[in-house]
């Protein structure tokens, strides 16, 4: 699939650019996301379904900049939505490496406690 | 095809099952009428569970990818059949927790559905993108039916496999804008009717009386129904507009429609990209009302009484979960039963659900007369929870 839309282009940090790591346990909660639900349209092994295959060997040929872009803005147009405010340009930049270089297994959801479940509203 | 039969996998639980090898005592006899499975889907695993005691029979191991899982069930109730993600089709026997069968028909699946006889199960594919029928005794190939389009004949992803009356199967095609229906009554002989659809459709679900066939749309404000009964008449769009205009909201998990929610002489249905419930008359297909709702719906089902719908969201609010009454189409609770709720399902006559908490790893069971938790059961990574009521339904 072309990567032609990069409608966030200027908001994403160049590619070359160093960003910093994401702390351990964001680390494991970004690969949980992503394995389990970009995986929803994605797959959980990453070889597609609705959404188009992320494996390392379908993401040879792709531009960075345009996966990074992709993330953060979406791809109008078709289900890919946008993941800006739920995942930092940063921390885009580290899911596109990782998916780049074969993405690391899911370690399970973040053990950091979620907030508390919150009492019936009604 | 691919015959595996399992080693005593089963064997954990030292329960009512006797795995087909375990010994030779005789196997206490019993129904599956309370039966159903828990996909397992990070560990390609299923549960047998049984409502009426609320517990894990047993565990069936070696049924590859189970990421969007979806089940089947045979007209004998003793059968799971198992789509996986990976093409996988996994014939299960749920009275000796083992695997009767399984072959692996298709680079990417999406889910299947059987035929009103039984005897057919129908797979759809997204790689290649089509449909393909199997003797749901022996799992042998009986067709191949491309979902082809255009002139170069590119294949497209399908979605919203239905079956109806006559051995036949609805279904749509997200990359051509087509509602297609396949009459399998010759299965080696099939015979396709197409009906040009709304944008890019996504999903889809028919009528418990296997009449309206409707497909949920993601490239336009609107859904595309088809009158079984009166094909000829072709597809019409009903809601048109329901977003009026306005930007739509991001949709972090695609809605599902098979979990039909048609009560009350209404249809149930998920909005894309807004957080509404639309609900819509069978009569006259005009909107009725519609409900905001927490998030982007993923799941709107009603309970087998009519009387509620239940809700569940996508990410990131998928800890999320409401519920409707379809007398006064109000919300009536709001609660959180855990962490990523995956799918629920309605024990046959509705008395509990049964709920998926994905990221708790458990499966919590609910008295739908008060919404208090009745039990809970751990569960790897549960997604899907089907029972074998199912075998039953028209659209199940």
């Amino acid at each position: 699939m072309m990567m032609s839309v990069c409608v966030a282009m200027s908001a994403v940090p160049s590619a070359q650019a160093q960003v910093a790591a994401p702390q351990p346990e964001r680390m494991r909660a970004l690969v949980h996301l992503v394995r389990q639900d970009c995986g929803s349209c994605h797959g959980l092994t990453l070889q597609g379904g609705l959404g188009p295959a992320l494996t390392a060997a379908a993401l040879r040929d792709k531009p960075r900049e345009g996966l990074i872009a992709t993330i953060v803005g979406g791809r109008p147009g078709t289900p890919m939505p946008p993941f800006r405010g739920i995942v930092s340009e940063d921390e885009a930049v580290w899911v596109v490496d990782r998916l780049i270089e074969g993405f690391p297994a899911d370690g399970g959801p973040a053990a950091i406690a979620p907030p508390p479940l919150q009492p019936r509203m009604q | 095809m691919f015959r595996k039969v399992v080693k005593c996998a089963i064997c954990w639980m030292p329960v009512l099952l006797v795995s087909a090898c375990a010994t030779s005592q005789p196997q206490p006899l019993r129904g599956t009428g309370d039966l159903g499975v828990v996909i397992e889907r990070a560990t390609g695993q299923v549960q047998v569970i049984e409502t009426t005691g609320r517990r894990a029979l047993a565990q069936v191991s070696g049924l590859g990818d189970l990421s969007h899982a979806s089940v089947v069930f045979s007209r004998d109730s003793r059968y799971a059949y198992v789509f996986g993600r990976d093409g996988g089709l996994t014939k299960v026997d749920l009275l000796t927790a083992s695997i009767a069968g399984r072959v692996v028909q298709a680079g990417n699946a999406i889910g299947g559905a059987i035929s009103q006889d039984g005897r057919i199960l129908v797979a759809q594919n997204y790689e290649p993108g089509g449909i393909k029928a199997f003797d749901s005794d022996t799992l042998e190939l009986l067709a191949d039916v491309p979902a082809s389009y255009g002139a170069d004949g590119k294949r497209s992803k399908v979605v919203g496999l239905a079956d109806l009356p006559g051995n036949r199967f609805a279904y749509a095609l997200f990359d051509a804008n087509e509602i297609r229906v396949t009459d399998l009554s010759d299965p080696k002989n099939p015979k396709t009717d197409r009906y040009p659809a709304g944008k890019q459709p996504y999903d889809a679900l028919v009528t418990p009386d296997g009449r309206y066939y409707i497909a949920g749309l993601f490239g336009e404000d609107g859904l595309s129904m088809l009158d079984l009964w009166q094909p000829e008449k072709g597809v019409r769009t009903i809601l048109p507009g329901y977003g009026r205009g306005e930007q739509a909201l991001p949709v972090y998990k695609m809605p599902h429609l098979r979990g039909w929610a048609v009560a009350a002489g209404r249809a149930y249905l998920p909005a894309i990209g807004r957080h509404e419930v639309l609900v819509v008359d069978l009569d006259d297909w005009k909107e009725v009302a519609r409900i905001p709702v927490k998030s982007q719906p993923v799941f709107v089902m009603a309970r087998p009484d009519g009387r509620e719908v239940w809700v569940n969201f996508a990410f990131p609010d998928n800890a999320w979960m409401q519920v409707i009454d379809t007398f006064s189409n109000r919300l009536v609770d709001t609660f959180q039963p855990g962490r990523a709720i995956l799918h629920m399902e309605f024990t046959p006559k509705g008395e509990a659900v049964w709920i998926s908490a994905r990221d708790d790893n458990k499966v919590l069971i609910y008295d739908t007369r008060n919404r208090q938790k009745l039990a809970e059961l751990p569960a790897a990574s549960p997604s899907g929870i089907f029972f074998t009521s199912r075998a039953f339904r028209t659209g199940f």
